[in-house]
C-alpha cells in the first residue's frame, strides 16, 4: 500500500488500468469456468480485448502524439494477414507457440508498414495528415484485396492481382484469396493469451508516456516550435509513436484474426478505422482508462440493443451524437450537472425521509 | 482512350459537385462534414420518390431534392453542429459520423434495404457523336452544371455581400464578427448550399449509376472529400480541378492498370500531391508564426 | 393433448432456464431428451429455429428476403397443426464475419436447435467453423462457396454450389450455339461470382468456346463503363454475368449507354432483376438466366408461395426468399423422415446436438429427398451439396419465359 501511496500521478493511473485489466480477467474467466456467461458474451470475450488494444493503441498517436489518425484499421489488416500466413505455415508447432510466433511476427510486420508510412504521412500536418491517414487505410484494402497466397510442400507462394499466378502444387493449399480473403483460419487465441497481450501492450505505453521520450512526444504536440528549438526532433519522435501504435494495432490484428474462421481485407476498411477512433474520443483523448472502457462498453452495446433489431444502429447514432452534445457543449454540460445534482439531492432526500 | 476520357470527366463532375460543399463547408466552419455524402443519398431518394410515387416532371423533382436536403442541411448544423462552435475539430468529427450512421440508418427505416433503380431521365435525348467517341447526354449535362455551379458560386463569393460575408467568417471568425457580420447566418448559409449541391450531385449521381440504396452516398462521399483536399481544400476552382482530376485517374487507372489498384492509385496520387504540395494544388500556404 | 401440454410446459421452462443462464439446451428428461420414439411414426414438439443473416446494411435485401421466406414456410407449417411447430428466431448479421458469430452466439443463449443459414458467404464460413465444433446443423439457404461445406459433416447447402452452375452455364450456351465468343464480367470479391467463373472458364475451354474479355469488379462497384466497353471492344457476342442482380442491373443500363447489345446470360443471382424498384425492365429484355426459382412458374407450390409472400410483404419473392422458405420445409421433411423411419420423434428440449446427429444422418441418406419451390427431388451428397435441376429462362416483355 505504501508502493501505491508514494506512487505519482501517472504511475497510480497506470496502475488502476492494470487493475482493470486484470480485475476484468478474473470476472470474465471465473464466469466462463463456472459457465455462468451466456453464449453472446463468451464469444465476444476476445474481440473486446482486441478492440481494448485497437483503442489504445490509437490513443497514443491521437492523444499523446496528437495527430488524427483516420486509418487504423489498415495496420489491424497487416497484422491479421500476416499472422494467418504464419499460423499456417507452423502448423506442427503447438497452439501457443504458433499464436506467439504469429503475434509477435504480425506485431514486426505492421510496425514496418508503420514506419514506411510514417515517413510521407507525419510530414503533413493537421487535417491534411488525417486525409493521408485515410488513404493509406484504403489502399493497404486495396493492396490486400489483390494478394493471393498459397502453401504447398516447397513453401509460401505469393501473386498479385492473379490467382492463376501461384504456381503450386496440385496438393497445396490457397490460404488467402484476394478479396475473397482467408478461410479456413485455425482458431487458436484464447482469452487469457489476450488479456496478456493486452496487458503488455499497456505496459509498452504507459512506460513510454511516463519516460524522457513520452515527455518529448507532448512537448511537441503542445508546441512544436518551441519543442524543436531545445533541440528535439519532432520526425523521430512522432515516428516513434506512430511506428509502435501501428505495431500494436498489428498485433490486435493478429489475435483478432486467429480467433475467427474467415477474413476479408474489407472488414478492415475506413468504417472500422472510425468505429475505433469512436472509442478513444469517447474515452477521452489521451486517457488510456478511458479508451478501454468506452471500448468495452461500445462493442457489447449493438449487441445488447439487438432487442430493437431495425433501430439498434439509429439508437447507436443517436446515442454518439448526444454523448458528444452532452460532453463538448459548455451549456449542455452545465445543465447536466445540474440535473444530476438535483438527482443526486432527490435521491438522499428520499433516503432521509424514510 | 477518348471515351475513357470522356467517362472520367463526367464522373469528376460529379466528385466536383459534391466537393464544393465540403469545400465550403470546411473553409467557413473548419469541419470535416462527413454526413455529406448521406445528404447526397438523401437528395437522391427525394428526387426518387418526386418522380416514381408523385410522378412529378424531372425539373420539379430535383427543385423538390434540392429544398428538401437544404433544409436538412440547415437543422443538420443547427441540431448538431451548431452547439459545438467552441469545441475540439475532433468532437464536431464524431459528431459528424454520428450524424452519417444516422441518416444512413433512417433512410435504411423509411425507405427499406431493397435498391432502387433511378430512372433514366435523359431518355429521351440521343447521344452525340464526337471524334469517333460517343458522347452521352448525361455527361453533356454533368460537365455543364459542374461549370455553372462553379462559375455562380465564385460570383457569388466575390460579388455578393453575403458571399464576401462568408469569405469574411472563413479568413477570421471573431474579426468578421467584430465587423458586424452575423457568424451562425453565414454559417448556417453555407450548409444550405452545401446540401443543396449535395441534392443535385444526388441526382446526377443517380443518374449515372442508378442503383439507390441507403449506403449510395458513403464512397462518391470520401472520394469527393479526397478531391477537395486534392484541390486543395477551402478553394472553389480548387475542388473542381480535384474533382475532375479524380474522375479521371480513377477510370483511367481502372481501364490500363487495374479495377481492383483504381482506388488505391487515386488515393496514391493525393499522397504523392500533398507531399511536394502539402496543402493541395490551389491550397494557400498559411506560413508559421512563432 | 396432454402430451402437448407437457411440451409446451418443457418449452416454457427451457426457455426461463436459457434466458436465466444461457447454458446450452439440456435434455429436459421425458421422451423428448432421448430423442426416443413416440410409438405413432408422429413428427411432434417444437423446434427452435435460427435464421442468421444481413437484416441491415448493404447487403440486407438478401437476408431480409431469406428471413420473410422462412417466416412464411414457419407460418405455414404452424398452421398445419400437426403437432409439429417451429419457432423462428431471426438474427441480423450486417454481412460482417464477426457480427454473424455474435449472431449465432445470441441465437444459443435463446437455445437454437438448428439453423436455417447463414445467408451470405464469408459470414457462413465463420459461421460454420463454429457449429462444426458445437455440433449445431446449419441448412445454409444461399451461401454457396464450396468452403461453405468443406470439411464440415455438419452443413448443408440448398442452394446449387457455385462449380454446377458455371458447368452449366457454359454448357447450355455452347449446346444452344448462343455465341462462340464470350465475355464475362465478375465479382472478384465475392466467392459466389468467382466459383463461378473459374468452373464456366474451365468448361468453356473444353466446349471451344472462347473468352475474349475477362473483367472484374468489387463490392463498392457502380462504374461498370470500363468493363462494358472491354466487353464490346473485344466483340463479344455473349456477356457472361456471373453475379447478383444489382450490379446487372447497372451494367445492363450502361452498356444501353455506351450503345452495346450483346446478349446477356446469368445465373440464379440475377433472378429479382425484374423486381427492383424503378426498373426500366425494358433493358432486361432477351437476358437469359439459369435459375432454380422462376416466381412465374405455374406450380400450385409457387403460386400459393409467391401469393403469400405477395400479400404480406408487398413484393414478388426472389429466388433467397424461396430458398428461406424450402429451408424450413427441408428440414421439416427430414425429420419427419426420420420418424417414419424410427416409429416417431418428438423434439421438444432435445439438444441442437442429438438434432445435429439426427439431420445429418437423414441429409445423407440416399433415400431421403426433399420437394420445394426452387427444386423436385432435392438430394444432398456427403459433402453437404444439393443436387437439383436449373430451369433457363429468358425475359421477354418483363417476364420470365422457361426455354
Amino acid at each position: 500500500m505504501n508502493i501505491y501511496k508514494n506512487a505519482s500521478v501517472a504511475s497510480k493511473k497506470a496502475f488502476l488500468n492494470y487493475a482493470i485489466v486484470i480485475l476484468f480477467f478474473v470476472v470474465f474467466q471465473t464466469l466462463v469456468n463456472t459457465g455462468s456467461i451466456t453464449s453472446a458474451l463468451k464469444g465476444q470475450l476476445i474481440p473486446i480485448v482486441c478492440y481494448m488494444i485497437m483503442a489504445v493503441s490509437l490513443n497514443l498517436v491521437v492523444g499523446i502524439s496528437g495527430e488524427l489518425s483516420l486509418g487504423h484499421a489498415g495496420f489491424m489488416s497487416v497484422g491479421a494477414f500476416t499472422a494467418v500466413i504464419v499460423s499456417a505455415l507452423m502448423s506442427g508447432a503447438s497452439n501457443s507457440s504458433r499464436l506467439f510466433v504469429s503475434i509477435l511476427v504480425g506485431a514486426a510486420i505492421a510496425a514496418l508498414a508503420g514506419f514506411l508510412i510514417g515517413i510521407p504521412v507525419l510530414r503533413l500536418n493537421g487535417d491534411y495528415l488525417a486525409i493521408v491517414t485515410l488513404a493509406f487505410g484504403e489502399i493497404i484494402k486495396n493492396i490486400l484485396n489483390c494478394l493471393y497466397v498459397g502453401i504447398d510442400d516447397k513453401g509460401v507462394h505469393f501473386a498479385f492481382n492473379n490467382p492463376n499466378a501461384l504456381g503450386m502444387d496440385p496438393l497445396g493449399k490457397e490460404i488467402i484469396k484476394g478479396p475473397m480473403g482467408a478461410v479456413g483460419i485455425k482458431k487458436i487465441a484464447t482469452f487469457p493469451a489476450a488479456v496478456i497481450l493486452l496487458l503488455v501492450v499497456l505496459i509498452i505505453i504507459q512506460n513510454l508516456v511516463n519516460s524522457r521520450t513520452g515527455r518529448a512526444i507532448m512537448a511537441i504536440r503542445d508546441n512544436r516550435i518551441a519543442a524543436e528549438s531545445m533541440g528535439l526532433s519532432p520526425m523521430k519522435y512522432k515516428m516513434l509513436a506512430f511506428t509502435v501504435s501501428a505495431s500494436m494495432a498489428g498485433a490486435a490484428g493478429a489475435i483478432y484474426a486467429l480467433n475467427i474462421s474467415t477474413l476479408v481485407p474489407k472488414k478492415f476498411d475506413f468504417n472500422t478505422s472510425i468505429l475505433v477512433l469512436v472509442f478513444v474520443v469517447l474515452g477521452g483523448i489521451g486517457n488510456m482508462t478511458g479508451s478501454l472502457i468506452a471500448a468495452g462498453v461500445l462493442v457489447v452495446l449493438p449487441e445488447l440493443l439487438r432487442k430493437f433489431s431495425d433501430y439498434r444502429m439509429l439508437v447507436y447514432a443517436i446515442v454518439l451524437i448526444l454523448v458528444m452534445l452532452v460532453t463538448n457543449n459548455e451549456k449542455l454540460k452545465g445543465r447536466l450537472d445540474t440535473f444530476v445534482k438535483k438527482l443526486g439531492m432527490r435521491i438522499s432526500k428520499g433516503g432521509r425521509k424514510k | 482512350m477518348l471515351a475513357h476520357l470522356i467517362n472520367g470527366i463526367s464522373l469528376g463532375s460529379i466528385y466536383a459537385i459534391i466537393a464544393l460543399g465540403y469545400t465550403m463547408v470546411y473553409g467557413i466552419a473548419k469541419m470535416l462534414n462527413f454526413a455529406h455524402g448521406d445528404v447526397i443519398m438523401v437528395g437522391g431518394y427525394i428526387s426518387f420518390y418526386s418522380m416514381t410515387l408523385l410522378g412529378l416532371p424531372v425539373p420539379i423533382a430535383i427543385l423538390a431534392a434540392v429544398f428538401v436536403c437544404t433544409a436538412l442541411g440547415i437543422v443538420v448544423e443547427r441540431l448538431a453542429y451548431k452547439p459545438l462552435r467552441a469545441a475540439t475539430s475532433l468532437a464536431v468529427l464524431i459528431t459528424a459520423i454520428g450524424m452519417s450512421y444516422f441518416l444512413q440508418n433512417a433512410a435504411l427505416l423509411i425507405w427499406d434495404a431493397n435498391p432502387k433503380a433511378y430512372p433514366n431521365i435523359f431518355k429521351n435525348f440521343e447521344a452525340v457523336e464526337f471524334a469517333g467517341a460517343r458522347i452521352s447526354p448525361f455527361a453533356i449535362v454533368a460537365i455543364a452544371a459542374n461549370l455553372v455551379i462553379m462559375i455562380a458560386l465564385t460570383l457569388f463569393t466575390t460579388r455578393t455581400k453575403v458571399g464576401k460575408a462568408m469569405r469574411a467568417v472563413s479568413e477570421d471568425k471573431g474579426a468578421a464578427t467584430l465587423m458586424g457580420i452575423n457568424v451562425n447566418f453565414t454559417i448556417s448559409l453555407t450548409f444550405a448550399i452545401g446540401s443543396g449541391l449535395a441534392a443535385i450531385a444526388g441526382v446526377l449521381l443517380c443518374t449515372a449509376y442508378p442503383t439507390l440504396m441507403p449506403t449510395t452516398g458513403s464512397m462518391p462521399g470520401i472520394k469527393a472529400f479526397t478531391a477537395a483536399v486534392f484541390g486543395g481544400i477551402g478553394s472553389i476552382p480548387g475542388a473542381m480541378i480535384g474533382g475532375i482530376l479524380l474522375g479521371i485517374i480513377e477510370i483511367l487507372a481502372r481501364a490500363y492498370i487495374s479495377s481492383e489498384l483504381a482506388d488505391a492509385i487515386v488515393f496514391g496520387v493525393l499522397i504523392v500531391v500533398l507531399i511536394f504540395r502539402p496543402t493541395g494544388l490551389l491550397g494557400k500556404q498559411v506560413h508559421e508564426k512563432v | 393433448m396432454k402430451k402437448k401440454l407437457l411440451s409446451l410446459i418443457m418449452t416454457g421452462a427451457l426457455v426461463m432456464a436459457m434466458t436465466a443462464c444461457g447454458g446450452e439446451g439440456t435434455a429436459a428428461g421425458g421422451n423428448g431428451g432421448s430423442g426416443a420414439a413416440t410409438g405413432s411414426g408422429e413428427l411432434t414438439g417444437t423446434l427452435k429455429l435460427g435464421v442468421i443473416g444481413p437484416l441491415t446494411g448493404g447487403a440486407a435485401i438478401y437476408g431480409n428476403a431469406v428471413a420473410n421466406g422462412t417466416q412464411i414456410a414457419v407460418d405455414e407449417i404452424n398452421a398445419m397443426g400437426t403437432g409439429f411447430t417451429i419457432e423462428l428466431n431471426a438474427q441480423d448479421d450486417e454481412h460482417d464475419a464477426e457480427k454473424s458469430v455474435n449472431a449465432y452466439h445470441q441465437l444459443q443463449d435463446w437455445g437454437v436447435q438448428a439453423i436455417a443459414g447463414t445467408v451470405t458467404t464469408t459470414p457462413c464460413i465463420a459461421v460454420s467453423a463454429e457449429a462444426n465444433s458445437d455440433r449445431v446443423f446449419m441448412l445454409t439457404p444461399s451461401a454457396s462457396a464450396t468452403s461453405v461445406t468443406e470439411d464440415k459433416d455438419n452443413v448443408f447447402q440448398l442452394c446449387f454450389a457455385d462449380p454446377n452452375q458455371g458447368s452449366a452455364s457454359a454448357q447450355y450456351i455452347s449446346d444452344n450455339n448462343l455465341a462462340t465468343k464470350v465475355a464475362v464480367i465478375y465479382n472478384n470479391a465475392d466467392a459466389y461470382s468467382t466459383g463461378i467463373y473459374q468452373t464456366f472458364k474451365a468448361r468453356a475451354a473444353e466446349l471451344g468456346l472462347e473468352i475474349v474479355s475477362e473483367t472484374t469488379f468489387t463490392d463498392d462497384t457502380t462504374d461498370f463503363s470500363v468493363q462494358v466497353g472491354d466487353a464490346q471492344s473485344n466483340g463479344a457476342e455473349l456477356v457472361f454475368l456471373p453475379i447478383y442482380y444489382t450490379p446487372a442491373s447497372l451494367i445492363l443500363q450502361q452498356a444501353a449507354a455506351a450503345g452495346y447489345a450483346p446478349k446477356f446470360f446469368g445465373v440464379d443471382g440475377m433472378d429479382g432483376i425484374l423486381t427492383i424498384e424503378g426498373f426500366d425492365t425494358s433493358l432486361a429484355e432477351g437476358v437469359m438466366l439459369l435459375t432454380p426459382f422462376s416466381a412465374d412458374a405455374t406450380d400450385e407450390r409457387t403460386v400459393n408461395f409467391v401469393k403469400t409472400y405477395t400479400e404480406k410483404f408487398g413484393e414478388v419473392p426472389s429466388q433467397f426468399a424461396a430458398d428461406g422458405y424450402d429451408c424450413a420445409y427441408a428440414i421439416m421433411a427430414a425429420l419427419q423422415f426420420y420418424a417414419d423411419k424410427n416409429g416417431g420423434l418428438d423434439v421438444t428440449g432435445m439438444s441442437a446436438e442429438q438434432l445435429c446427429d439426427i439431420l445429418i444422418s437423414v441429409f445423407t441418406d440416399a433415400d431421403f429427398s426433399a420437394d420445394g419451390v426452387t427444386g423436385l427431388g432435392m438430394r444432398w451428397d456427403a459433402n453437404g451439396q444439393v443436387n437439383k435441376e436449373p430451369k433457363a429462362v429468358v425475359i421477354k416483355d418483363g417476364v420470365y419465359v422457361g426455354m
